[in-house]
């Protein structure tokens, strides 16, 4: 097990790595960073003493190097139009990011499996069909245009919720959080749903397809024969078992549902680090855009390694096999 | 006199497909007695395993009992709704699958599969239930029980994993065990030692016992008495050293005269013509008339009824000589 988890954490720094050098390729490819800082008439002398001072006459690889490290303590240089160091305005984005994307995954979480056993147990009735259609409409209209005609619903014609923002914040040391006021949670609800919708639809098709498996195997025929009740049957037995893809998933999408928070925060106008980074392309802030690669690459690889270590609690057949071959 | 513990009356189970409705059985009569093994043969197809769960309750749909008593020690258990049936299997019917690599949740422990099912059944408390499940383990000669209810079921072997299904099949201690071809999957080795543990249960538990299976040396070691299905028909019935040694239906006699002996005659196995007609086309009057030496006008027009040859009942015209002579 503990070589297992060693194993698989080289592989994430292995990935890591490769990020690094994409991220630091990003400042050689888009033109010389001393045009984005100095202006038009600064002399060619002036020029040469900030690339001096910046370290940029350096070999590539001496720069890089020290990219890496000052990464690793988390300095991702100075933002070109906010003039502030790009970890301090990550840090202040995150809370805002990490609030929605988890009450868009449980959000997902919680009405997808709902949806998906219902559907795989009452197949033939009308509200699984319904389910059914609802989750085509979901995986196929885009996030944006699901957030504007939320936003068109119940912002603008009902006035129910806002329209866009985070509501009032309270600060808890460094993070700030939105669900203890009740215009922070209103502010949620709609982005969550937004930005969540994709997933749930997804884990409700595969909780139903999954299910409908459990439901044919030979254990459950067995299960049925020892007179177990339908109860500790369906929700017992198939629903565990049922459940082991749905964690690799719904752990994997945690990562894109932070990565897709651009488009959900930009509809929004949620203050995360995705409307953050969607300012920084307009912009060419390339610290604020290489720190946000980073950044969620560094989620996703750690998801990833969360996940893969929460499959072998969930099943033990991989304990055993792990530990074998480990 | 006590009622037997099985008894099954004219069974029909169907099954409704959108081009037509199928007979899977086709008035099929037995009885099982207190503590007696039946075998039930047969190729595959004849309708074996779909007797086995339409006894238990768990023909699903499409399919459905559409004919027939199914009686349990003198009570009628085919037409109960479901939550009563449920109430039935695993309590008073034990049922054991063909294979026990998949007849287990891979999730959970097998000790916690034990007690789920006896606190299903009775109220015994979660200790209590543990010491029954530990007591049953080492009944079905797992060794040390009290270690290996904490294992999961892919750290049991084949054969420990049928003892654990077995386990199960009698943890309430039922008047009837259906064991549906409960060897086919395992090494020769481990069948002896299964049989031979159904065979003991049976005995000490007086449990009765429906075997279906494809293996007449397993039917010859076992049985008491056996039942040679044939397209969802009972063909022959009788006492298995009757039907084995002196099998009357020529369906049977080309099923006995199909097994390897070791007493070292060379002549060739006997092997019996064509094969079972599949379920949408199954010959007017006896099934088996196609492959039958001895067919004649009769059989193909005319379905045979069960007839008595001493402790043997056989479906066939052959065998119905008071028609013959009125004829």
């Amino acid at each position: 097990m503990l070589a297992f988890t060693l194993r698989r954490m080289l592989q994430a720094i292995g990935v890591m790595l490769a990020v690094g050098i994409i991220a630091f390729a990003m400042f050689r490819f888009a033109g010389d960073p001393v045009n984005q800082i100095v202006s038009i008439d600064t002399s060619a002398a002036e020029r040469a003493s900030i690339r001096q001072s910046l370290g940029l006459d350096d070999p590539v690889l001496v720069q890089f190097g020290r990219y890496f490290i000052n990464a690793l303590q988390f300095k991702f240089g100075v933002s070109y139009q906010f003039r502030l160091p790009v970890a301090n305005l990550l840090m202040e984005r995150m809370p805002a990011t990490l609030e929605l994307a988890i009450c868009a995954t449980l959000f997902a979480m919680v009405f997808g499996i709902l949806m998906g056993v219902y559907s795989a147990l009452r197949r033939d009735t009308m509200l699984a069909s319904l389910f059914q259609a609802v989750s085509l409409i979901g995986i196929s209209l885009p996030t944006f245009l699901i957030g504007i005609l939320l936003i068109y619903l119940f912002a603008v014609t009902l006035g129910w919720l806002p329209s866009f923002g985070r509501g009032e914040v309270v600060k808890l040391g460094w993070w700030t959080t939105g669900l203890l006021t009740l215009s922070g949670l209103k502010a949620l609800i709609m982005p969550s749903i937004t930005l969540g919708l994709f997933q749930m639809t997804l884990i409700m098709r595969l909780v139903r397809a999954e299910m409908l498996e459990v439901l044919r195997t030979d254990y459950i025929r067995f299960a049925r024969a020892r007179g177990l009740t339908t109860r500790a049957i369906h929700f017992g037995h198939a629903l565990k078992n049922t459940l082991v893809p749905v964690i690799t998933v719904a752990g994997l999408q945690f990562g894109s549902v932070i990565a897709f928070s651009i488009i959900t925060e930009t509809v929004f106008q949620w203050p995360g680090m995705g409307l953050l980074f969607v300012q920084a392309v307009q912009n060419v802030d390339i610290p604020i855009m290489a720190a946000y690669l980073l950044m969620v690459s560094l989620i996703f690889v750690t998801i990833n390694l969360v996940v893969d270590i929460l499959y072998t609690v969930v099943d033990p057949r991989l304990r055993s096999t792990v530990g074998r071959t480990a | 006199m006590t009622p037997p513990v099985l008894s099954v009356r004219n069974l029909e189970v169907e099954f409704v497909t959108r081009r037509a409705v199928l007979r899977a059985i086709n008035g099929v009569s037995f009885d099982i007695a207190k503590g007696e093994v039946l075998g039930v043969v047969g190729e595959s197809g004849a309708g074996k395993s779909v007797t086995g769960l339409a006894v238990i309750g768990l023909i699903d749909p499409p399919g459905r009992i559409s004919a027939g008593e199914i009686e349990l020690s003198g009570t009628r258990i085919d037409h109960l709704p479901a939550e009563e049936i449920r109430r039935i299997r695993g309590k008073r019917i034990g049922m054991i699958f063909q294979d026990p690599l998949t007849s287990l949740n891979p999730l959970y422990r097998i000790g916690d599969q034990i007690v789920e099912t006896i606190r299903t059944h009775t109220n015994l408390s979660e200790t209590a239930a543990r010491k029954r499940a530990i007591d049953l383990l080492a009944e079905v000669g797992i060794p040390a029980p009290e270690k290996r209810i904490d294992g999961y079921p892919h750290e049991f072997s084949g054969g420990m994993r049928q003892r654990v299904v077995i386990a199960l099949a009698i943890c309430a201690e039922p008047e009837l065990i259906i064991a549906d071809e409960p060897t086919t999957a395992l090494d020769v080795s481990v069948q002896a030692q299964i049989i031979s543990l159904i065979k003991r249960l049976g005995r000490d538990h007086g449990t009765a016992v429906m075997l279906v299976t494809h293996d007449m040396g397993v039917i010859a070691e076992t049985c008491d008495r056996v039942a040679v299905m044939y397209s969802g028909r009972i063909a022959e019935i009788g006492p298995v050293q009757d039907v084995v040694r002196n099998p009357l239906h020529p369906y049977a006699k080309g099923l006995m005269g199909a097994i390897p002996t070791l007493a070292g005659d060379d002549k060739r196995l006997v092997q019996i013509p064509g094969s079972m007609p599949r379920l949408s086309a199954i010959p007017p009057g006896c099934p088996f008339n196609p492959r039958c030496a001895f067919a004649f006008d009769r059989c193909r027009v005319e379905r045979p009824e069960p007839i008595q040859q001493g402790a043997q009942s056989v479906a066939c015209h052959l065998f119905d000589t008071a028609k013959e002579t009125a004829a």
